[in-house]
């Protein structure tokens, strides 16, 4: 019981972590609405790796509806909403599978997040014009998913409260 | 021994997502051409078509009441003031090529230049 109360206010610091995360990027402007690079991406993969992925499942979505909340509008939620739930499975997946370390999966996440998010874009938008940027998005979505897995995987080493979270 | 085979398949995975899409982007804007007209839609319906060489305001307004004001000058297309939420569409460059567009998500309006119809 007690491990699971320190559990739980140990997945509530990292949600605050990861909202202040999407804060700062959100002062970020990218050329396109709604894409981000993925800062708050650090912290569900620390929390994949360190708490199992219904752990950083209920990060990610909570962080989502919550910074919906504060600093959007339901149009954002729903492109951050796709984002979020593609990368989830695919990062889930790809770290189940093993073939990957954590940078390779943060990419995949990464590239996912992004790719859901401008499908949901082009839907609601009904028009494919929006597809033109996504070469530029895949590379760009790369490179800052290697950079988030390095981040990522420093944290995994470095963080002292790592040991507190236990895998379920 | 097992982490360095994961290396190995993370910067295939690395580098075969920048070579596919390094790919993609060469050839966009290889064959990208300077437009001839600069086309705007709302919601997926055609709203206007105007010449990228003939300087203009246009006055895009939305059925909610939303209005982007864009501006062709100089053979380029941009936003300059709107009334949406984010102003996403205002930070955007200029657009002048073939397949460039400026997109405002909150209004549905996309603005992309296509070729002169011949």
């Amino acid at each position: 019981m007690k491990q699971k109360s320190k559990k739980l206010a140990l997945l509530g610091l990292c949600t605050a972590a990861a909202m202040v995360l999407s804060y700062v990027e959100s002062l970020i402007p990218l050329f396109l609405p709604g894409l981000k690079i993925g800062l708050p991406n650090v912290v569900i993969v620390f929390v994949l790796y360190q708490a199992g992925w219904l752990s950083a499942a209920g990060v990610s979505l909570v962080r989502v509806g919550l910074v919906a909340v504060l600093f959007g509008n339901t149009l954002s939620l729903a492109y951050s909403f796709a984002g979020a739930v593609l990368s989830l499975l695919v990062m889930g997946l790809l770290k189940k599978v093993g073939f990957f370390s954590a940078v390779g999966v943060s990419v995949a996440g990464g590239v996912s997040h992004n790719g859901a998010q401008i499908a949901v874009a082009a839907a609601v938008m009904r028009t494919s014009q929006l597809l033109y940027y996504l070469p530029a998005l895949i590379i760009g979505g790369t490179i800052a998913g290697v950079l988030i897995g390095i981040a990522g995987g420093i944290l995994l080493r470095r963080l002292p409260a790592a040991d507190l979270l236990e895998r379920h | 021994m097992a982490l360095d085979s994961r290396r190995r398949r993370d910067l295939l995975l690395i580098f075969g997502l920048l070579v596919c899409s390094g790919i993609a982007l060469f050839l966009v804007l290889f064959f990208r051409t300077p437009g001839g007209q600069v086309v705007v839609e709302v919601d997926g319906a055609v709203y206007g078509k105007y010449d990228l060489y003939k300087d203009a305001t246009v006055r895009i307004e939305t059925e909610d009441g939303g209005y982007n004001l864009l501006q062709i000058a100089d053979g380029c297309a941009c936003v300059t003031q709107a009334n949406c939420p984010d102003k996403l569409c205002v930070h955007q460059p200029k657009i002048s090529q073939t397949g460039e567009n400026i997109v405002c998500l909150p209004h549905r309006v996309v603005v992309f230049i296509e070729e002169t119809p011949s």
